[in-house]
Protein backbone atom coordinates (compact mmCIF):
# COMPACT_ATOMS: atom_id res chain seq x y z
CA UNK A 1 0.00 0.00 0.00
CA UNK A 2 1.25 3.37 -1.09
CA UNK A 3 1.46 6.49 1.79
CA UNK A 4 -1.74 7.64 1.61
CA UNK A 5 -1.97 11.69 2.07
CA UNK A 6 -5.29 13.30 1.68
CA UNK A 7 -4.60 17.22 0.51
CA UNK A 8 -7.91 19.42 1.06
CA UNK A 9 -9.68 16.67 3.03
CA UNK A 10 -11.54 14.81 0.63
CA UNK A 11 -9.69 11.97 -1.68
CA UNK A 12 -6.92 9.51 -1.13
CA UNK A 13 -5.19 7.88 -3.12
CA UNK A 14 -4.17 4.09 -2.76
CA UNK A 15 -2.20 1.72 -4.56
CA UNK A 16 -4.14 0.01 -7.12
CA UNK A 17 -4.08 -4.21 -6.79
CA UNK A 18 -3.36 -5.05 -10.16
CA UNK A 19 -0.28 -2.81 -11.23
CA UNK A 20 -0.16 -4.86 -14.94
CA UNK A 21 -2.90 -6.81 -16.17
CA UNK A 22 -1.04 -10.33 -16.74
CA UNK A 23 -2.23 -13.58 -18.43
CA UNK A 24 -2.80 -14.51 -14.48
CA UNK A 25 -4.94 -11.51 -13.81
CA UNK A 26 -8.79 -11.99 -13.20
CA UNK A 27 -10.99 -11.39 -16.43
CA UNK A 28 -12.97 -9.31 -13.74
CA UNK A 29 -9.78 -6.95 -13.37
CA UNK A 30 -9.22 -7.39 -17.05
CA UNK A 31 -12.76 -5.99 -17.64
CA UNK A 32 -13.33 -3.55 -14.71
CA UNK A 33 -13.73 -0.53 -17.42
CA UNK A 34 -16.13 -2.43 -19.03
CA UNK A 35 -18.52 -3.33 -15.97
CA UNK A 36 -18.06 0.69 -15.59
CA UNK A 37 -20.27 0.98 -18.86
CA UNK A 38 -22.94 -0.95 -17.63
CA UNK A 39 -23.71 2.37 -15.33
CA UNK A 40 -22.55 4.84 -17.52
CA UNK A 41 -24.44 3.83 -20.60
CA UNK A 42 -27.80 1.82 -18.54
CA UNK A 43 -26.70 -1.40 -20.21
CA UNK A 44 -28.98 -3.32 -17.71
CA UNK A 45 -32.16 -1.87 -19.19
CA UNK A 46 -31.05 -3.47 -22.44
CA UNK A 47 -31.47 -7.89 -23.12
CA UNK A 48 -28.00 -8.07 -24.62
CA UNK A 49 -26.90 -11.30 -26.53
CA UNK A 50 -23.37 -11.83 -27.75
CA UNK A 51 -23.89 -13.86 -30.79
CA UNK A 52 -19.72 -14.64 -30.51
CA UNK A 53 -17.89 -15.32 -27.85
CA UNK A 54 -15.03 -18.09 -27.55
CA UNK A 55 -13.78 -20.55 -24.45
CA UNK A 56 -10.13 -22.28 -24.70
CA UNK A 57 -11.05 -25.75 -25.43
CA UNK A 58 -7.49 -26.60 -24.94
CA UNK A 59 -8.13 -26.21 -21.66
CA UNK A 60 -9.89 -29.41 -21.69
CA UNK A 61 -8.72 -31.14 -24.35
CA UNK A 62 -7.79 -34.48 -22.68
CA UNK A 63 -12.09 -34.37 -21.48
CA UNK A 64 -12.82 -33.87 -24.75
CA UNK A 65 -11.11 -37.00 -26.44
CA UNK A 66 -11.75 -39.11 -23.71
CA UNK A 67 -15.71 -38.29 -26.25
CA UNK A 68 -13.58 -39.76 -29.34
CA UNK A 69 -16.16 -42.47 -30.30
CA UNK A 70 -13.81 -44.60 -32.08
CA UNK A 71 -11.43 -46.75 -29.89
CA UNK A 72 -8.22 -46.52 -31.86
CA UNK A 73 -8.57 -42.96 -32.75
CA UNK A 74 -9.27 -42.32 -28.87
CA UNK A 75 -6.30 -44.10 -28.50
CA UNK A 76 -4.12 -42.71 -30.75
CA UNK A 77 -4.92 -39.16 -29.48
CA UNK A 78 -4.56 -40.02 -26.00
CA UNK A 79 -1.40 -41.77 -26.02
CA UNK A 80 0.20 -38.11 -28.37
CA UNK A 81 -1.25 -36.50 -25.27
CA UNK A 82 0.79 -38.78 -22.75
CA UNK A 83 3.90 -39.34 -24.81
CA UNK A 84 4.33 -35.84 -26.55
CA UNK A 85 4.98 -33.12 -24.43
CA UNK A 86 4.04 -30.32 -26.61
CA UNK A 87 0.46 -32.07 -27.93
CA UNK A 88 -0.95 -32.44 -24.57
CA UNK A 89 -3.29 -29.71 -25.62
CA UNK A 90 -2.74 -30.26 -29.36
CA UNK A 91 -3.24 -33.71 -30.27
CA UNK A 92 -5.24 -33.90 -33.71
CA UNK A 93 -6.01 -30.16 -34.05
CA UNK A 94 -4.86 -28.37 -36.85
CA UNK A 95 -2.95 -25.43 -34.57
CA UNK A 96 -1.91 -23.10 -37.11
CA UNK A 97 1.49 -20.64 -36.44
CA UNK A 98 -0.67 -17.51 -37.09
CA UNK A 99 -3.15 -18.58 -33.74
CA UNK A 100 0.18 -17.74 -31.57
CA UNK A 101 0.78 -14.30 -32.88
CA UNK A 102 -2.68 -12.89 -31.96
CA UNK A 103 -1.59 -11.80 -28.37
CA UNK A 104 1.06 -8.98 -30.44
CA UNK A 105 3.80 -10.66 -28.61
CA UNK A 106 2.63 -10.31 -25.13
CA UNK A 107 0.86 -6.75 -25.81
CA UNK A 108 -2.91 -8.28 -25.05
CA UNK A 109 -2.32 -11.00 -22.40
CA UNK A 110 -5.86 -12.03 -22.46
CA UNK A 111 -5.90 -13.58 -25.93
CA UNK A 112 -3.03 -15.93 -25.04
CA UNK A 113 -4.03 -17.30 -22.02
CA UNK A 114 -6.58 -16.68 -19.08
CA UNK A 115 -4.56 -18.51 -16.71
CA UNK A 116 -6.77 -16.50 -13.66
CA UNK A 117 -7.43 -18.11 -10.56
CA UNK A 118 -10.43 -20.16 -9.90
CA UNK A 119 -11.40 -21.87 -7.11
CA UNK A 120 -11.70 -25.71 -7.91
CA UNK A 121 -15.72 -26.74 -7.04
CA UNK A 122 -17.86 -28.92 -9.07
CA UNK A 123 -18.36 -26.46 -11.89
CA UNK A 124 -16.37 -26.33 -14.56
CA UNK A 125 -13.71 -23.80 -15.05
CA UNK A 126 -14.39 -22.82 -18.17
CA UNK A 127 -18.01 -21.98 -17.25
CA UNK A 128 -16.64 -19.53 -14.10
CA UNK A 129 -14.57 -17.88 -16.70
CA UNK A 130 -17.89 -17.28 -19.51
CA UNK A 131 -20.20 -16.43 -16.65
CA UNK A 132 -17.24 -13.62 -15.18
CA UNK A 133 -17.18 -12.39 -19.06
CA UNK A 134 -20.71 -11.70 -18.93
CA UNK A 135 -21.48 -10.29 -15.99
CA UNK A 136 -18.65 -8.24 -16.11
CA UNK A 137 -19.95 -6.67 -19.71
CA UNK A 138 -23.57 -7.12 -19.15
CA UNK A 139 -24.02 -9.60 -21.29
CA UNK A 140 -27.34 -11.47 -20.37
CA UNK A 141 -26.84 -14.77 -22.90
CA UNK A 142 -23.90 -15.73 -24.74
CA UNK A 143 -23.67 -17.68 -27.63
CA UNK A 144 -20.35 -20.00 -27.09
CA UNK A 145 -18.01 -21.10 -30.01
CA UNK A 146 -14.41 -23.16 -29.21
CA UNK A 147 -11.37 -22.12 -30.96
CA UNK A 148 -8.12 -24.30 -32.23
CA UNK A 149 -11.71 -26.34 -33.55
CA UNK A 150 -12.83 -23.65 -35.67
CA UNK A 151 -9.33 -24.75 -37.82
CA UNK A 152 -10.16 -27.75 -38.58
CA UNK A 153 -11.83 -27.00 -41.82
CA UNK A 154 -8.12 -27.22 -43.05
CA UNK A 155 -7.24 -30.42 -41.12
CA UNK A 156 -5.32 -32.18 -43.66
CA UNK A 157 -7.22 -35.56 -42.81
CA UNK A 158 -11.05 -35.89 -42.92
CA UNK A 159 -11.85 -38.50 -40.82
CA UNK A 160 -9.87 -36.85 -38.16
CA UNK A 161 -12.05 -33.61 -38.38
CA UNK A 162 -15.44 -35.77 -38.17
CA UNK A 163 -14.36 -37.49 -35.43
CA UNK A 164 -13.36 -34.61 -33.36
CA UNK A 165 -16.25 -32.52 -34.53
CA UNK A 166 -18.23 -34.94 -32.78
CA UNK A 167 -16.10 -35.71 -29.77
CA UNK A 168 -15.99 -31.60 -29.19
CA UNK A 169 -20.06 -31.52 -29.69
CA UNK A 170 -21.02 -34.22 -27.65
CA UNK A 171 -18.24 -32.95 -24.49
CA UNK A 172 -19.87 -29.79 -25.30
CA UNK A 173 -23.43 -29.99 -25.21
CA UNK A 174 -23.17 -32.47 -21.95
CA UNK A 175 -20.24 -31.03 -20.48
CA UNK A 176 -20.72 -27.09 -20.60
CA UNK A 177 -24.68 -26.70 -22.16
CA UNK A 178 -26.73 -28.28 -19.29
CA UNK A 179 -25.29 -25.96 -16.82
CA UNK A 180 -26.18 -22.29 -17.96
CA UNK A 181 -29.06 -21.78 -19.35
CA UNK A 182 -27.22 -18.38 -20.47
CA UNK A 183 -25.17 -20.19 -22.81
CA UNK A 184 -26.64 -21.08 -26.30
CA UNK A 185 -23.92 -22.50 -29.06
CA UNK A 186 -24.20 -22.95 -32.43
CA UNK A 187 -22.54 -26.45 -33.49
CA UNK A 188 -19.41 -26.80 -35.81
CA UNK A 189 -20.94 -29.20 -38.82
CA UNK A 190 -18.10 -31.22 -40.19
CA UNK A 191 -18.72 -30.25 -43.54
CA UNK A 192 -16.56 -32.01 -45.91
CA UNK A 193 -18.81 -35.07 -45.14
CA UNK A 194 -22.84 -34.18 -45.81
CA UNK A 195 -23.91 -37.74 -44.04
CA UNK A 196 -21.90 -37.02 -40.73
CA UNK A 197 -23.10 -33.32 -40.89
CA UNK A 198 -26.80 -34.59 -40.78
CA UNK A 199 -26.32 -37.50 -38.12
CA UNK A 200 -24.70 -34.18 -36.32
CA UNK A 201 -27.80 -32.49 -37.00
CA UNK A 202 -29.93 -34.96 -36.07
CA UNK A 203 -28.20 -35.78 -33.21
CA UNK A 204 -28.63 -32.53 -31.25
CA UNK A 205 -30.82 -30.32 -33.45
CA UNK A 206 -33.21 -30.68 -30.62
CA UNK A 207 -30.63 -30.55 -27.79
CA UNK A 208 -31.90 -27.27 -25.24
CA UNK A 209 -29.10 -24.38 -25.96
CA UNK A 210 -28.41 -25.50 -29.38
CA UNK A 211 -29.83 -22.31 -31.71
CA UNK A 212 -28.39 -23.32 -34.78
CA UNK A 213 -25.17 -24.63 -36.72
CA UNK A 214 -22.03 -23.56 -37.80
CA UNK A 215 -19.39 -24.42 -40.76
CA UNK A 216 -15.85 -22.97 -40.25
CA UNK A 217 -15.00 -20.91 -42.83
CA UNK A 218 -11.44 -21.32 -43.55
CA UNK A 219 -11.65 -24.51 -45.80
CA UNK A 220 -11.27 -25.31 -49.67
CA UNK A 221 -15.12 -26.40 -50.18
CA UNK A 222 -17.39 -24.82 -52.64
CA UNK A 223 -21.22 -24.32 -50.66
CA UNK A 224 -22.98 -24.46 -54.14
CA UNK A 225 -22.33 -28.41 -54.60
CA UNK A 226 -25.25 -30.49 -54.69
CA UNK A 227 -23.76 -32.77 -52.19
CA UNK A 228 -24.46 -29.83 -49.40
CA UNK A 229 -27.73 -29.44 -50.33
CA UNK A 230 -28.90 -31.59 -48.19
CA UNK A 231 -27.33 -29.97 -44.96
CA UNK A 232 -29.36 -26.94 -45.65
CA UNK A 233 -32.60 -29.05 -46.14
CA UNK A 234 -32.69 -30.54 -43.13
CA UNK A 235 -31.83 -26.89 -41.53
CA UNK A 236 -34.46 -25.01 -43.19
CA UNK A 237 -37.01 -27.85 -42.78
CA UNK A 238 -36.32 -27.79 -38.82
CA UNK A 239 -36.00 -23.76 -38.85
CA UNK A 240 -32.50 -23.84 -37.53
CA UNK A 241 -30.09 -20.85 -38.81
CA UNK A 242 -26.35 -21.49 -40.68
CA UNK A 243 -23.65 -19.44 -39.39
CA UNK A 244 -20.40 -18.95 -41.00
CA UNK A 245 -17.85 -18.53 -38.32
CA UNK A 246 -14.81 -16.65 -39.96
CA UNK A 247 -10.80 -17.51 -39.00
CA UNK A 248 -7.79 -16.72 -40.55
CA UNK A 249 -4.96 -18.65 -42.79
CA UNK A 250 -1.27 -17.52 -43.42
CA UNK A 251 -1.04 -20.41 -45.63
CA UNK A 252 -3.15 -19.81 -48.79
CA UNK A 253 -1.99 -18.60 -52.30
CA UNK A 254 -3.06 -14.66 -51.12
CA UNK A 255 -2.05 -15.02 -47.27
CA UNK A 256 1.61 -17.22 -48.00
CA UNK A 257 2.60 -13.83 -49.72
CA UNK A 258 2.59 -11.92 -45.89
CA UNK A 259 5.08 -10.70 -43.70
CA UNK A 260 2.86 -9.71 -40.94
CA UNK A 261 0.30 -11.23 -38.64
CA UNK A 262 -1.81 -7.80 -39.40
CA UNK A 263 -1.74 -8.40 -42.87
CA UNK A 264 -2.84 -11.85 -42.41
CA UNK A 265 -5.79 -11.49 -39.72
CA UNK A 266 -7.04 -8.20 -41.93
CA UNK A 267 -7.32 -10.61 -44.95
CA UNK A 268 -8.09 -13.70 -44.32
CA UNK A 269 -10.65 -13.16 -41.54
CA UNK A 270 -12.77 -11.41 -44.47
CA UNK A 271 -11.77 -13.68 -47.50
CA UNK A 272 -13.21 -16.95 -46.95
CA UNK A 273 -16.71 -15.46 -45.85
CA UNK A 274 -16.85 -13.29 -49.31
CA UNK A 275 -15.86 -16.83 -51.04
CA UNK A 276 -18.47 -18.58 -49.71
CA UNK A 277 -20.86 -15.67 -49.56
CA UNK A 278 -20.45 -15.44 -53.51
CA UNK A 279 -20.79 -18.87 -54.26
CA UNK A 280 -23.87 -18.85 -51.88
CA UNK A 281 -25.60 -16.03 -53.85
CA UNK A 282 -24.21 -16.41 -57.62
CA UNK A 283 -25.75 -20.17 -57.22
CA UNK A 284 -29.04 -18.79 -56.14
CA UNK A 285 -29.16 -20.69 -52.19
CA UNK A 286 -31.26 -17.99 -51.45
CA UNK A 287 -33.64 -18.92 -54.05
CA UNK A 288 -33.38 -22.88 -53.30
CA UNK A 289 -33.99 -22.34 -49.41
CA UNK A 290 -35.76 -18.94 -49.05
CA UNK A 291 -36.82 -20.07 -45.68
CA UNK A 292 -33.20 -21.02 -44.22
CA UNK A 293 -31.33 -18.16 -42.10
CA UNK A 294 -28.11 -17.40 -42.91
CA UNK A 295 -25.52 -16.13 -40.68
CA UNK A 296 -22.31 -14.19 -41.37
CA UNK A 297 -19.61 -14.08 -37.52
CA UNK A 298 -16.74 -12.16 -37.44
CA UNK A 299 -15.71 -10.71 -40.30
CA UNK A 300 -16.73 -7.51 -39.28
CA UNK A 301 -19.11 -5.31 -41.36
CA UNK A 302 -16.82 -3.35 -43.71
CA UNK A 303 -16.75 -6.04 -46.47
CA UNK A 304 -20.42 -6.25 -47.09
CA UNK A 305 -21.13 -3.46 -48.91
CA UNK A 306 -18.04 -3.96 -50.79
CA UNK A 307 -19.87 -7.41 -52.03
CA UNK A 308 -23.17 -5.93 -52.75
CA UNK A 309 -21.77 -3.52 -54.83
CA UNK A 310 -19.33 -5.57 -56.45
CA UNK A 311 -21.58 -8.73 -57.24
CA UNK A 312 -24.58 -5.80 -58.05
CA UNK A 313 -21.91 -5.11 -60.81
CA UNK A 314 -21.28 -8.15 -62.44
CA UNK A 315 -24.76 -9.59 -62.13
CA UNK A 316 -26.45 -7.31 -64.26
CA UNK A 317 -23.96 -7.27 -66.77
CA UNK A 318 -23.81 -11.63 -66.52
CA UNK A 319 -27.10 -12.29 -65.88
CA UNK A 320 -26.91 -15.88 -67.41
CA UNK A 321 -24.02 -17.22 -65.03
CA UNK A 322 -26.59 -16.67 -62.01
CA UNK A 323 -29.96 -17.60 -63.69
CA UNK A 324 -31.72 -18.19 -60.20
CA UNK A 325 -31.56 -14.71 -59.40
CA UNK A 326 -35.04 -12.70 -59.16
CA UNK A 327 -33.39 -9.84 -57.33
CA UNK A 328 -30.46 -8.20 -57.26
CA UNK A 329 -27.46 -10.00 -54.96
CA UNK A 330 -27.18 -7.26 -52.74
CA UNK A 331 -31.19 -7.51 -51.82
CA UNK A 332 -30.46 -10.98 -50.85
CA UNK A 333 -27.79 -9.89 -48.90
CA UNK A 334 -30.09 -7.47 -46.91
CA UNK A 335 -32.18 -10.34 -45.46
CA UNK A 336 -29.05 -12.14 -44.15
CA UNK A 337 -27.54 -11.97 -40.51
CA UNK A 338 -24.42 -10.16 -39.41
CA UNK A 339 -23.03 -10.23 -36.15
CA UNK A 340 -21.12 -6.61 -35.48
CA UNK A 341 -17.84 -7.62 -34.21
CA UNK A 342 -15.16 -6.46 -35.27
CA UNK A 343 -16.88 -3.42 -36.04
CA UNK A 344 -14.94 -1.31 -38.13
CA UNK A 345 -15.27 2.59 -36.63
CA UNK A 346 -12.20 4.97 -37.89
CA UNK A 347 -14.19 6.32 -40.45
CA UNK A 348 -18.01 7.06 -39.21
CA UNK A 349 -19.75 8.56 -42.25
CA UNK A 350 -18.69 4.70 -43.73
CA UNK A 351 -19.86 3.23 -40.91
CA UNK A 352 -23.23 4.75 -40.71
CA UNK A 353 -23.57 4.14 -44.19
CA UNK A 354 -22.67 0.55 -43.83
CA UNK A 355 -25.21 0.12 -41.33
CA UNK A 356 -27.57 1.28 -43.35
CA UNK A 357 -26.89 -0.75 -46.35
CA UNK A 358 -26.67 -4.13 -43.88
CA UNK A 359 -30.19 -2.75 -42.37
CA UNK A 360 -28.97 -2.97 -39.29
CA UNK A 361 -31.67 -2.55 -37.08
CA UNK A 362 -32.86 -6.10 -38.34
CA UNK A 363 -29.73 -7.84 -39.19
CA UNK A 364 -27.05 -7.02 -37.07
CA UNK A 365 -26.39 -8.28 -33.73
CA UNK A 366 -23.90 -7.64 -31.14
CA UNK A 367 -20.81 -10.02 -30.76
CA UNK A 368 -18.03 -9.23 -28.27
CA UNK A 369 -15.71 -12.38 -29.53
CA UNK A 370 -13.89 -12.03 -25.88
CA UNK A 371 -11.61 -13.44 -25.31
CA UNK A 372 -9.95 -12.20 -28.36
CA UNK A 373 -7.72 -10.02 -29.00
CA UNK A 374 -10.32 -7.60 -30.78
CA UNK A 375 -13.10 -7.53 -29.34
CA UNK A 376 -15.90 -5.31 -28.82
CA UNK A 377 -17.92 -4.35 -25.17
CA UNK A 378 -21.11 -3.57 -25.81
CA UNK A 379 -20.62 -0.36 -25.46
CA UNK A 380 -19.19 -0.45 -29.20
CA UNK A 381 -22.94 -0.56 -30.16
CA UNK A 382 -24.41 1.45 -27.27
CA UNK A 383 -22.57 4.70 -27.64
CA UNK A 384 -22.85 4.66 -31.32
CA UNK A 385 -24.38 8.14 -31.88
CA UNK A 386 -26.71 7.40 -35.35
CA UNK A 387 -28.49 5.05 -34.03
CA UNK A 388 -32.06 5.16 -32.36
CA UNK A 389 -33.02 3.74 -29.18
CA UNK A 390 -34.97 0.85 -31.03
CA UNK A 391 -32.17 -0.09 -33.34
CA UNK A 392 -29.66 -0.21 -30.37
CA UNK A 393 -31.89 -2.79 -28.61
CA UNK A 394 -32.23 -4.37 -31.63
CA UNK A 395 -28.74 -5.10 -32.94
CA UNK A 396 -27.49 -5.82 -28.84
CA UNK A 397 -30.27 -8.52 -28.08
CA UNK A 398 -33.61 -8.27 -29.86
CA UNK A 399 -32.60 -9.01 -33.51
CA UNK A 400 -30.81 -12.57 -31.79
CA UNK A 401 -33.41 -12.98 -29.58
CA UNK A 402 -36.18 -13.24 -32.63
CA UNK A 403 -33.94 -15.40 -34.97
CA UNK A 404 -32.80 -17.92 -32.19
CA UNK A 405 -36.12 -17.35 -30.48
CA UNK A 406 -34.39 -17.26 -26.99
CA UNK B 1 -14.39 12.88 -11.09
CA UNK B 2 -14.72 15.28 -7.93
CA UNK B 3 -16.46 18.30 -8.72
CA UNK B 4 -13.80 20.53 -7.74
CA UNK B 5 -10.18 19.90 -8.37
CA UNK B 6 -7.90 18.76 -5.61
CA UNK B 7 -4.07 18.24 -4.87
CA UNK B 8 -3.97 14.21 -4.09
CA UNK B 9 -0.71 12.80 -2.19
CA UNK B 10 0.23 10.03 -4.07
CA UNK B 11 3.46 8.36 -2.69
CA UNK B 12 7.03 8.64 -2.50
CA UNK B 13 8.95 9.44 -5.61
CA UNK B 14 10.51 6.15 -5.80
CA UNK B 15 7.45 4.58 -5.64
CA UNK B 16 7.57 5.55 -10.04
CA UNK B 17 11.14 4.25 -10.79
CA UNK B 18 12.74 5.02 -14.13
CA UNK B 19 10.29 3.29 -16.64
CA UNK B 20 8.26 2.21 -14.94
CA UNK B 21 4.83 2.99 -13.47
CA UNK B 22 2.42 3.09 -10.40
CA UNK B 23 -1.48 2.93 -11.00
CA UNK B 24 -3.81 4.23 -7.75
CA UNK B 25 -7.16 4.62 -7.49
CA UNK B 26 -8.17 8.20 -5.73
CA UNK B 27 -11.95 7.74 -5.43
CA UNK B 28 -13.50 6.30 -8.34
CA UNK B 29 -10.50 7.03 -10.69
CA UNK B 30 -8.11 5.19 -11.77
CA UNK B 31 -4.64 7.07 -13.12
CA UNK B 32 -1.17 5.76 -13.95
CA UNK B 33 1.89 7.35 -13.20
CA UNK B 34 4.88 6.78 -15.32
CA UNK B 35 8.45 8.26 -15.20
CA UNK B 36 10.75 8.20 -18.46
CA UNK B 37 13.89 10.25 -18.46
CA UNK B 38 13.35 11.32 -14.69
CA UNK B 39 10.19 13.20 -15.53
CA UNK B 40 6.92 12.08 -14.97
CA UNK B 41 3.47 11.34 -16.69
CA UNK B 42 0.03 10.71 -15.18
CA UNK B 43 -2.93 9.64 -17.38
CA UNK B 44 -6.59 8.66 -16.29
CA UNK B 45 -6.77 4.46 -16.84
CA UNK B 46 -8.99 4.76 -19.97
CA UNK B 47 -8.07 4.32 -23.48
CA UNK B 48 -8.79 6.58 -26.33
CA UNK B 49 -10.51 3.17 -28.23
CA UNK B 50 -12.74 1.31 -25.81
CA UNK B 51 -11.79 2.63 -22.56
CA UNK B 52 -9.82 -0.55 -21.76
CA UNK B 53 -7.37 -0.01 -19.15
CA UNK B 54 -4.51 1.19 -20.48
CA UNK B 55 -1.94 2.05 -17.39
CA UNK B 56 -2.32 -1.51 -16.27
CA UNK B 57 -0.78 -2.73 -19.96
CA UNK B 58 3.05 -3.82 -21.27
CA UNK B 59 5.70 -1.17 -21.19
CA UNK B 60 7.76 -1.59 -24.29
CA UNK B 61 10.12 0.57 -26.54
CA UNK B 62 8.64 1.60 -29.99
CA UNK B 63 9.05 -0.84 -32.47
CA UNK B 64 10.47 0.32 -35.63
CA UNK B 65 11.90 -1.27 -39.25
CA UNK B 66 15.49 -0.51 -40.54
CA UNK B 67 15.30 0.47 -43.63
CA UNK B 68 18.34 1.46 -45.47
CA UNK B 69 19.03 4.20 -48.39
CA UNK B 70 18.23 2.30 -51.19
CA UNK B 71 14.97 1.92 -49.51
CA UNK B 72 15.21 -1.98 -48.50
CA UNK B 73 14.45 -3.43 -45.17
CA UNK B 74 16.53 -5.09 -42.23
CA UNK B 75 13.99 -5.74 -39.77
CA UNK B 76 12.56 -4.39 -36.67
CA UNK B 77 14.64 -2.18 -33.77
CA UNK B 78 13.83 -1.09 -30.56
CA UNK B 79 13.56 2.74 -31.03
CA UNK B 80 14.70 3.12 -26.86
CA UNK B 81 14.16 6.62 -27.10
CA UNK B 82 10.27 6.16 -27.39
CA UNK B 83 8.86 4.47 -23.98
CA UNK B 84 5.27 3.34 -24.79
CA UNK B 85 2.50 2.03 -22.94
CA UNK B 86 -0.02 -0.68 -24.31
CA UNK B 87 -3.18 -0.94 -23.81
CA UNK B 88 -4.04 -4.70 -22.80
CA UNK B 89 -7.30 -4.78 -24.19
CA UNK B 90 -6.52 -4.62 -28.14
CA UNK B 91 -2.99 -3.27 -28.07
CA UNK B 92 -3.32 0.67 -28.24
CA UNK B 93 0.29 2.00 -27.97
CA UNK B 94 0.94 5.64 -26.38
CA UNK B 95 4.04 7.25 -26.38
CA UNK B 96 3.77 7.65 -22.43
CA UNK B 97 5.95 11.83 -22.82
CA UNK B 98 2.74 12.60 -25.28
CA UNK B 99 -0.17 10.28 -24.62
CA UNK B 100 -0.54 9.99 -28.24
CA UNK B 101 -0.74 6.95 -30.52
CA UNK B 102 2.04 6.91 -33.15
CA UNK B 103 0.15 6.81 -36.23
CA UNK B 104 -3.29 9.08 -34.72
CA UNK B 105 -2.33 11.58 -32.98
CA UNK B 106 -6.11 12.20 -32.27
CA UNK B 107 -6.02 9.26 -30.02
CA UNK B 108 -5.05 10.32 -26.75
CA UNK B 109 -4.60 9.29 -23.71
CA UNK B 110 -6.13 12.15 -20.76
CA UNK B 111 -3.69 13.69 -19.20
CA UNK B 112 -3.13 13.71 -15.54
CA UNK B 113 -1.36 17.15 -13.67
CA UNK B 114 1.49 15.18 -12.03
CA UNK B 115 3.85 16.85 -9.63
CA UNK B 116 6.71 15.70 -7.57
CA UNK B 117 7.63 17.64 -4.56
CA UNK B 118 10.54 17.21 -2.04
CA UNK B 119 7.75 14.70 -0.13
CA UNK B 120 6.99 13.31 -3.01
CA UNK B 121 4.22 12.72 -6.40
CA UNK B 122 0.89 14.74 -6.07
CA UNK B 123 -1.55 14.78 -8.53
CA UNK B 124 -4.61 16.95 -9.38
CA UNK B 125 -7.76 15.51 -10.28
S1 LIG C 1 -9.51 -0.15 -25.30
FE1 LIG C 1 -7.41 0.23 -25.39
S2 LIG C 1 -6.79 -0.72 -27.17
FE2 LIG C 1 -8.92 -0.98 -27.13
Amino acid sequence: MSKVEVVNGVSSATEHKVQQITTRTDSREILANAHRDIARLHLDDYFIVDVDAHHVEFDSWSEILDHLENPVLRHNAKSMTQNWPNAKQLAFSNHPVGLTFQDVFGRIPHQAELGEHVEKTEEHRDLTLVRRAMDSMGIKMQVVFPQPMLEMGLHPEPDIVTAMTFAYNRWFTRTILPREKRVKTLLCLPFHDPEASLKMIKEFGETPGVVGFMITSQRHAGVHKNMFMRIYRELEERGLPLAFHAGPTWGDTMTSTMNRFLSVHSMSFVTCNMMHMTNWIVNGLPERFPKLKVIWIESGLAWVPFMMQRLDHEYLMRQSDAPLLKRLPSEYIQEMFFTSQPLEVTMPHMLEATFKAVHADTQLMYSSDWPHWDFDVPARIAGLPFLDEQAKRNILGENARKLFRL
Amino acid sequence: MPATSQKVFVGAGERVPEGGRLVVDIGEITIGIFRVDGNLYAYLNRCAHQRGPVCQGKIIPRVTEVIDSGGESHGFAFDETHLHIVCPWHGFEYDIKTGAHPGRRSARLIPVTVEEAADGIYVTV
